[in-house]
């Protein structure tokens, strides 16, 4: 059951600036069983993004992947070619990002777009208009687009926010047969169709027996949907644990921070928050590169790396706090 | 329902804004009221679109109103911002939801700061105006030697709103309009920034209209709630009153969205509205109440009549057909 479908290995990840290497990743490792679902959860300019994109090979050319191993059902994705690499993106990984004005070309309409996707899939049978047509709508009709029709024949910016992203939605599902990458997929939505957009992406991916990897800084989007939740904090892995067991029983002092400066539906009031910023990447705290910002420091986190430690089954932290017990 | 008592600081009534575009006109505020108490942080909620910048732009005078009347200390303001006497506009100011756009990249931290006390003749000279930025930098907590020089693009998004909030309050203003202060920065900034508003807010005796989106974050701040939706209130209540029994069904679906972190929240989110639609075109809003494409109880007098306002509980007012029926 528990087959392993992506695993990072200890990658390292700069851009080059002409202030120097801004290294922002620094030593990351995530695994995703085939049929998870992930959530990543971090302050903006954490790397979440970063990660993703190595994943699918599409840095921008400044990047610089300086070291590691991304498995994909066992092949390592940094040594692929072009053709493999190409291969990767069409069929087998998908990604939906924040934006999706962005993300759909404003002078297509929807239907040529969703027919380039399904044709460069290379998975229709014939070269029928007919049958690319049907496979259009019922695409859409899996992302509940009312007025499927109407959507098709319309260009980006007759649609609404949450109907473009119904719409990025389908074009993903055109192909992924294993992973999908969710990059913040309801940040510039309203609460109401971010609600219905989280549902319907968790129906699909159960339906369709998908792993899921989702990025967001909204804590609850993420606590409602996934199974393991990674905790990423400049460039680092800090914990991961299940759902349940981080939300209730959080460690790392970062965690700790995020989840306190939630305001809470309750009411109540809510912490001061975590003084300080992300780090700058070109010069990064030395030793533990929260430390600047933590309220627990000891000797140490100045000095070291702290390593990543699993403490209670497969809840795992990188604090010097829990390296003793 | 609002009356202009001397207990409020601002009182807004039957207050309307159209724009007129190609396509038709748009109803972006349509007939609203409200009144705001001195000292408290009133509270307006709704979706992209519902109307809620609109109003605190109206009543900052950056729009004139297409009808209706603004009244801030009893006197009438629904004129545009150029009308308004100087020393009103002393005593009221906004800050913007995205720091990035609303400070002055080639001025310093300084100069923006430091223009409304210009502008009022609040410094006599260059030296009590370093004094007095340095005195507001500190009331946001920014220590004053580091930021003072620094421009915009050198600062990160929580330090870029503290320095809209030195500038808002630099005129010690009795009433601020906080439009969607933090909801561009991350929880652990956004935590920082409202600590620092409710601490101004209780030393400078400041009354807030708070506008934002974020229901949970509302709980927190606000004292009393309004809901709007495509340009009219559907309810308002006090805050606790709003959260733990909400009636209107779209406050309903708005709390049932809301992603959550505790059983105790999730025990608060309403359990017979789910998320459904999309928010209409603001061109042509559904005849009767605006909400009823949406709304799961939604029957056919909805279709042709705008509900009108029931008294519920002291305080709690809401604008639906399921509630005047049963009077």
């Amino acid at each position: 059951m528990t087959e392993q479908l992506l695993e990072i290995k200890d990658l390292y990840v700069g851009y080059k600036t002409y202030r120097g290497t801004s290294r922002v990743l620094d030593s990351v490792h995530l695994t995703v069983n085939a049929g998870e679902k992930v959530g990543i959860i971090g302050e903006s300019g954490c790397g979440k993004t970063t990660t993703m994109k190595t994943i699918l090979r599409i840095l921008p050319t400044n990047a610089v992947i300086q070291k590691g191993e991304i498995r994909f059902r066992g092949k390592n994705v940094l040594r692929m070619g072009k053709n493999e690499l190409n291969e990767l993106r069409r069929k087998h990984i998908a990604m939906i990002f924040q934006d999706p004005t962005a993300a759909l070309n404003p002078v297509f309409k929807i239907e040529t777009q969703l027919i380039d996707i399904i044709k460069s899939s290379g998975e229709h049978e014939s070269e029928k208009m007919e049958e690319f047509k049907a496979r259009c709508m019922s695409l859409l009709k899996e992302v509940a687009l009312p007025d499927p029709e109407r959507v098709l024949d319309s260009y980006p910016f007759q649609l609404s926010g949450g109907m473009r992203q119904r719409v990025c939605i389908a074009m993903a599902l055109a192909t992924p047969r294993y992973l999908l990458i969710a990059d913040e997929p309801t940040t510039n939505l309203d609460v109401t169709i971010q609600d219905q957009i989280l549902r319907l992406i968790k129906d699909i991916v159960e339906k369709r027996r998908l792993s899921v990897i989702l990025i967001s800084h909204a804590l609850g989007a993420v606590k409602g949907f996934v199974d393991k939740v990674y905790v990423m904090y400049a460039g680092n892995i800090v914990e991961v644990a299940d759902t349940e067991e981080l939300f209730s029983n959080p460690m790392h002092p970062y965690t700790k921070g995020l989840l306190d400066s939630t305001p809470k539906l309750t009411g109540g009031g809510f912490s001061e928050g975590i003084r300080g910023r992300v780090p700058d990447y070109v010069n990064p705290p030395t030793g533990c590169r929260f430390h600047p910002r933590c309220d627990y420091i000891l000797g140490k986190c100045k000095k070291e790396k702290p390593p990543f430690i699993n403490v209670e089954g497969d809840h795992g932290v990188a604090c010097w706090l829990y390296y003793k017990k | 329902m609002v009356m202009g008592k001397a207990e409020n600081i601002l009182v807004v009534k039957n207050l309307k804004k159209y724009f007129k575009t190609t396509f038709g006109t748009v109803k972006a505020v349509d007939n609203i009221s409200f009144n705001v108490k001195f000292g408290e942080t009133f509270g307006l909620v709704g979706e992209s679109g519902s109307g809620k910048s609109t109003t605190g732009y109206l009543i900052t005078g950056i729009y004139t109103p297409t009808s209706g009347k603004i009244l801030f200390k009893g006197q009438d303001i629904s004129v545009h911002t150029l009308k308004r006497p100087k020393n009103m506009k002393k005593d009221m100011s906004i800050v913007f939801q995205d720091p990035a756009s609303s400070l002055n990249p080639t001025k310093t931290v300084k100069d923006i700061v430091g223009l409304p006390l210009k502008v009022h003749g609040l410094a006599n000279n260059s030296s009590e105006l370093t004094e007095k930025v340095a005195q507001l930098l500190e009331a946001v907590e920014l220590p004053p030697e580091r930021f003072m020089d620094r421009r915009p693009r050198d600062l990160g998004g929580g330090e870029k709103q503290a320095v809209a909030i030195a500038r808002a309050i630099a005129t010690s203003p009795s009433f601020v309009v906080l439009d969607e202060p933090t909801s561009a920065l991350d929880v652990s900034v956004q935590a920082k920034i409202i600590k620092i508003l409710m601490k101004l807010q209780q030393k400078l005796k400041m009354s807030y209209l708070f506008i934002t989106h974020d229901l949970s974050l509302m709980r927190n701040v606000a004292s009393r709630v309004a809901i709007m939706y495509l340009g009219k209130i559907y309810e308002y209540a006090p805050a606790r009153l709003f959260f733990h029994n909400p009636l209107h069904p779209y406050t309903k679906m708005l709390l049932s969205s809301v992603p959550v972190l505790t059983d105790e929240e999730e025990a608060l989110k309403p359990k017979d509205v789910k998320s459904m639609g999309e928010v209409s075109s603001a061109i042509n809003p559904p005849m009767g109440c605006r909400f009823h494409p949406r709304c799961p109880f939604a029957t056919k007098i909805c279709k042709i009549k705008e509900p009108g306002f029931a008294l519920m509980e002291p305080g709690h007012y809401v604008a639906c057909h399921l509630y005047t029926k049963k009077r």
